[in-house]
């Protein structure tokens, strides 16, 4: 009677995800490889218009085929009362369903959420990836890093549920759900084979915390099961940082719930040169995928043309080969760190006295001289 | 063998061996205390991980109620064994010894090749709630809740214990980490702890830092960090990172410490299942942690007297075990410590 109902119910829906999953695979990743494609372009606050513009300069110089539709960030509210972004900046995206983003402000007490969780809740950007490279030419303590962090960036830790108990008892509440856990170590798979990465690891506490880390990992290793020809394994998170720190170069493909992925992303980051040279994508549901640098808005050197558009533009790189654009990719990308590597031209953050729009001229030099 | 003029012991502690390379560390520190004359008596409790009864937990625990000091091997977690199976080590901290202070110096040793050189940061972490709480349960099926605990009184507890501890130390500064910016109401409670227990300690500076940015600026900037005090999972994270910059878990003791009990262990807590019993373990982390157990016990002669030859040997790299890149090992390392202890004379003790 009921039970069978539910039974069947229960695999119509198995049935139906696996389908749709396969779906979703054969149209992931996308190849934008005629005409010419809009991209949503979000410039951002202090810095961001002007690395934006450095941006948009490389590109044209590059000749790739894409149209920038600029739009702005803002929180409104709408009807109902509900904090959302502008209507005319989320149709721009949702037909686009590329996005390249600048820094945005977190105004403080403003009363809004932060833009970028308003961003990620309406785009459903459930995957935080950050592939950090070394660089030639700037040099860290760490040579020859090459991984990628792939962060769930839903639920975890930053729920935001949290209740005072009694007074001087707090309690924050973390979330870990099958599907989200599902989703995620789908999408690093992907990643992982698309990108021709050898290994995924799952890094997890499940010793301290058995239920939640511990159904995040059985998603992971259920997952693993579709895609033999990656690597599996498993690692707590302390003894990944421990493992990090002194030898980064045995991680490859690293997949984990929220908090862990903060951490690590930019602990990561700091192993390569920090957040003015990484890039990051944000992969949401129905395709939407939006690239950005994740450093500050340096309103102390706004304006000043000051600044590095290095993280953007390897944000840029990234959306580039999200969209198939592999050879206007590797073409900007070998570009932009070869003129780090000749040390000629930099702006003061990597070492040298350049300006932005100097840097930016020398990126767009080099990228002509390979045509 | 040292001639042992002093024949009576003074304490007896408990010594917990625990899985992987503990039982094998901890036979070296019994052989060189012999070998020393520590007088101590050592009170040997095995905790056997694969069974599931609770037995021989409470009798370590008893044990180190009445001893009041242990030092300890790591305990493997068979973490697919369901969530009623807790850590064996957290029961142990956090059940009746409420060892509420983890302290763990991270200083880079002499003879060790590192990125960064000359780190001297001490890490305070709360140790007994926060993301430890083993809270977890499953609201709805495919949806797990786990519970993040954090009172005013333990942060205040730890705040204070990391403000004593820098003074004690002559050290300038503390640094509170925390995501209060994501977790308002639980970080920001422990962070507003942290400000008002400062307030009372106005000859040390104080600031805060959010983990992630933490973790960055320890491996680009680490001499920034003086002393650092935080919440359970983010000492976790810290600990792991600092211990890597100056060498890795084979060097750095660690110690838990609360009102009346004291703990005493490898700071990264690792059981090293797969270098167990191969001769090859750095001794150095248990050893140093022996060392801030004498500290703890007032034997300080006879822990400066081992602690310095520990140094000693650390210098000299033809010996250094395979963790930190050399081909030594366990049991040659602990005889250039014997061998240096001999050679420092012996300890003239009251007769």
């Amino acid at each position: 009677g009921d039970t069978q109902i539910f039974l069947l119910w229960k695999s119509l829906s198995q049935i139906l995800s696996r389908v749709l999953g396969a779906v979703k695979s054969q149209t992931q990743p996308r190849t934008f490889s005629r005409g010419v494609h809009t991209v949503t372009l979000i410039p951002g606050d202090g810095i961001g218009p002007e690395i934006s513009t450095a941006v948009m300069k490389i590109f044209e110089a590059a000749k790739v085929p894409i149209q920038w539709e600029e739009r702005n960030v803002t929180a409104i509210k709408g009807p109902g009362g509900k904090w959302m972004i502008p209507p005319e900046a989320k149709e721009s995206m949702d037909r686009s369903k590329i996005g390249l983003k600048g820094p945005l402000k977190t105004p403080i007490a403003a009363g809004h959420p932060s833009m970028n969780l308003l961003l990620r809740k309406t785009f459903d950007l459930y995957a935080n990836v950050r592939p950090c490279v070394s660089i030639e030419g700037y040099k860290t303590p760490y040579t020859d890093v090459d991984l990628v962090t792939i962060r769930e960036n839903t639920e975890g830790e930053y729920s935001g549920i949290e209740h005072v108990i009694v007074d001087g008892v707090v309690q924050s509440i973390k979330l870990i759900t099958e599907q989200a856990s599902r989703r995620i170590a789908e999408y690093a798979f992907e990643y992982a084979r698309n990108n021709q990465r050898s290994s995924v690891t799952a890094v997890h506490k499940a010793n301290i915390m058995r239920m939640s880390d511990g159904l995040f990992l059985r998603k992971c290793r259920e997952v693993a099961e579709n895609y033999k020809d990656v690597k599996f394994t498993e690692m707590y998170l302390d003894t990944v940082c421990l493992n990090m720190v002194q030898d980064p170069t045995q991680f490859d493909v690293l997949v984990m719930p929220n908090l862990y992925g903060d951490i690590l992303s930019d602990l990561c980051a700091g192993l390569i040169g920090g957040l003015g040279v990484t890039p990051s994508g944000n992969i949401g549901a129905n395709g939407v995928a939006i690239f950005e640098s994740v450093h500050g808005t340096a309103p102390d050197i706004a304006g000043k043309d000051l600044a590095n558009p290095t993280a953007l533009l390897l944000s840029a790189v990234m959306m580039l080969r999200h969209m198939g654009l592999h050879a206007d990719a590797k073409k900007i990308e070998t570009a932009c760190y070869d003129t780090i590597r000749d040390k000629k031209v930099l702006t003061k953050d990597l070492g040298g006295n350049s300006k932005c729009s100097e840097f930016t001229t020398e990126i767009c030099r080099r990228v002509q001289d390979m045509d | 063998m040292l001639y042992c003029s002093i024949k009576e012991t003074t304490h007896t502690v408990t010594l917990i061996p625990g899985d992987g390379i503990g039982p094998e560390l901890l036979n070296h520190v019994r052989e060189l205390f012999r070998f020393s004359c520590v007088p101590l008596d050592f009170e040997v409790v095995n905790i056997n991980s694969s069974i599931t009864s609770e037995d021989d937990i409470n009798n370590a625990i008893t044990a180190i109620r009445r001893n009041g000091v242990a030092l300890k091997g790591n305990l493997e977690t068979n973490h697919t064994l369901p969530p009623s199976h807790k850590s064996r080590n957290n029961v142990l901290r956090y059940t009746g010894l409420d060892l509420y202070a983890n302290v763990m110096r991270c200083q880079s040793l002499p003879g060790v090749q590192t990125r960064h050189k000359n780190i001297d940061i001490i890490i305070i972490r709360e140790n007994t709630e926060g993301e430890y709480s083993s809270l977890e349960h499953e609201s709805v099926p495919g949806v797990v809740e786990s519970l993040k605990i954090i009172t005013r009184n333990n942060s205040l507890r730890i705040a204070d214990y990391a403000f004593q501890l820098a003074r004690e130390k002559g050290r300038r500064r503390v640094t509170a980490v925390h995501k209060a910016n994501i977790m308002k109401l639980a970080d920001g409670l422990f962070l507003q702890c942290c400000r008002e227990v400062a307030s009372g300690y106005p000859d040390i500076a104080f600031d805060s830092m959010i983990v992630d940015n933490t973790t960055m600026q320890l491996v680009s900037k680490p001499h920034q960090f003086d002393v650092m005090v935080m919440p359970n999972l983010y000492g976790n994270v810290v600990s792991n990172v600092c211990a890597g910059l100056v060498g890795g878990p084979g060097l750095v003791p660690g110690a838990n410490y609360g009102h009346n009990y004291a703990v005493f262990e490898t700071a990264t807590r690792n059981t090293g299942k797969s270098i167990a019993g191969r001769n090859i373990a750095n001794p150095t982390a248990m050893l140093l942690a022996s060392c801030l157990m004498l500290d703890h016990l007032k034997l300080h002669d006879y822990a400066s007297m081992i602690r310095n030859a520990v140094f000693a040997t650390m210098n000299e790299s033809l010996l250094h075990t395979p963790d930190i890149g050399g081909q030594g090992t366990t049991s040659e390392m602990v005889q250039s410590v014997m061998r240096n202890i001999k050679s420092s004379g012996p300890l003239t003790t009251e007769l």
